[in-house]
């Protein structure tokens, strides 16, 4: 298995954002965090290798990057932006040498109530919206678009301000969620709203797996 | 910068997608309409495939096939002990990991409603009276 050094050490890579769009929240999941949290999926609870992988808002594709480096057998990333996803494939043929990643163009919301894909994932990963910016709850409308779509787990992030929310709002989809980290995320100065340089915000790494009594 | 390699929608994908237009009950599989095709060799790896057999719809990707014009490429039924045999998973494997639809259209086999591929890239977004 690659180990967690290698792993930050090719994400780091990964192009960011030349116009980060403020309503879609395009800022990049760090590198350093990105790798600990793909490392550990792999590691302690083998999500990853030989695994199918749905990333969701994918933007500039790090999470698929890494997901495909970990030896996920297929990862499809899926954002509602073209130009996430101009950069998505150009950081993904840069970096990834299986051909085991795709990625397609859709609003993830628009697939909770109709139909999503014919099969499900093993696996999802997403480092949703936080819904800072005039769009509250866009993470749990993620979030219950992915419980049609997956298997096996979905790792997300939340501000940990939304934990208990997050937890309730989880268990009413049929999901344990499980907080696997405390994270302190450093969000740059991406957006020029940000007063200070750099801010920190406190992000709960979850894995969310079907509750015991929803298993088919 | 020098790509290694473009990642155009492959018959992979599209035999996962469904259409999820509204009041649609029979959406799958989208019916490919391509415009431009590109057929790109791929290292073959057998494990991988076997793997994915149990994730693939065969009619589903049989029909695909028949609409990029390549009808004669794989047998119809999956044969026995199929994840076994290397001489299929060769054939499953070109037809799903080595065709490209770079421009085109993926149709909804009951709305009629067209997704349009551009650069490689479906583009699955509905309109808002569509959801």
């Amino acid at each position: 298995m690659m180990k967690l050094r290698q792993l930050e050490i090719e994400l780091e890579e990964v192009l960011k954002f030349k116009n980060p769009k403020v309503y879609l929240e395009q800022y990049m999941t760090p590198p350093h965090l990105a790798a600990c949290l793909l490392h550990m999926a792999d590691s302690k609870f083998h999500d990853i290798y030989g695994k199918t992988v749905l990333d969701i808002g994918c933007g500039s594709g790090i999470l698929s990057c890494g997901a495909s480096l970990l030896g996920a057998d297929y990862t499809l990333g899926v954002d509602i932006d073209e130009d996430a996803l101009t950069l998505f494939r150009e950081n993904c043929s840069m970096l990834v040498p299986s051909n085991s990643v795709e990625c397609l163009q859709c609003d993830i919301r628009q697939y909770m109530t109709n139909k999503s894909f014919r099969t499900s994932f093993d696996v999802i990963f997403m480092n949703p919206p936080y819904g800072t910016k005039n769009n509250k709850g866009i993470d749990m409308e993620f979030l219950e678009a992915a419980t049609n779509m997956f298997k096996t787990a979905i790792y997300s992030l939340h501000k940990t301000s939304t934990r208990k929310y997050v937890c309730k709002r989880a268990k009413s989809m049929g999901l344990d969620a499980s907080v696997q980290a405390e994270l302190r995320y450093n969000l740059d100065a991406t957006f020029t709203f940000h007063k200070v340089k750099s801010k920190d915000i406190e992000v709960d790494f979850i894995r969310f797996t079907p509750t015991k009594q929803t298993v088919k | 910068m020098l790509l290694s390699r473009i990642l155009n929608m492959r018959l992979i994908t599209h035999n996962m997608l469904t259409s999820h237009v509204k009041g649609v009950t029979n959406g799958y599989p989208l019916i490919i309409e391509a415009t431009e095709v590109e057929e790109k060799e791929v290292d073959f790896n057998p494990e991988f495939i076997s793997r994915m057999m149990s994730r693939i719809e065969w009619p589903a990707l049989v029909k695909a096939m028949e609409w990029i014009g390549k009808k004669d490429c794989l047998p119809e039924e999956p044969i026995e002990n199929c994840e076994k045999d290397n001489d299929f998973l060769q054939k499953a494997h070109h037809a799903l990991m080595e065709i490209e639809v770079i421009t085109g259209s993926l149709k909804c086999p009951e709305s009629g409603r067209k997704f349009p591929i551009s650069n490689g890239i479906p583009n699955m977004l509905l309109n808002e009276d569509e959801v």
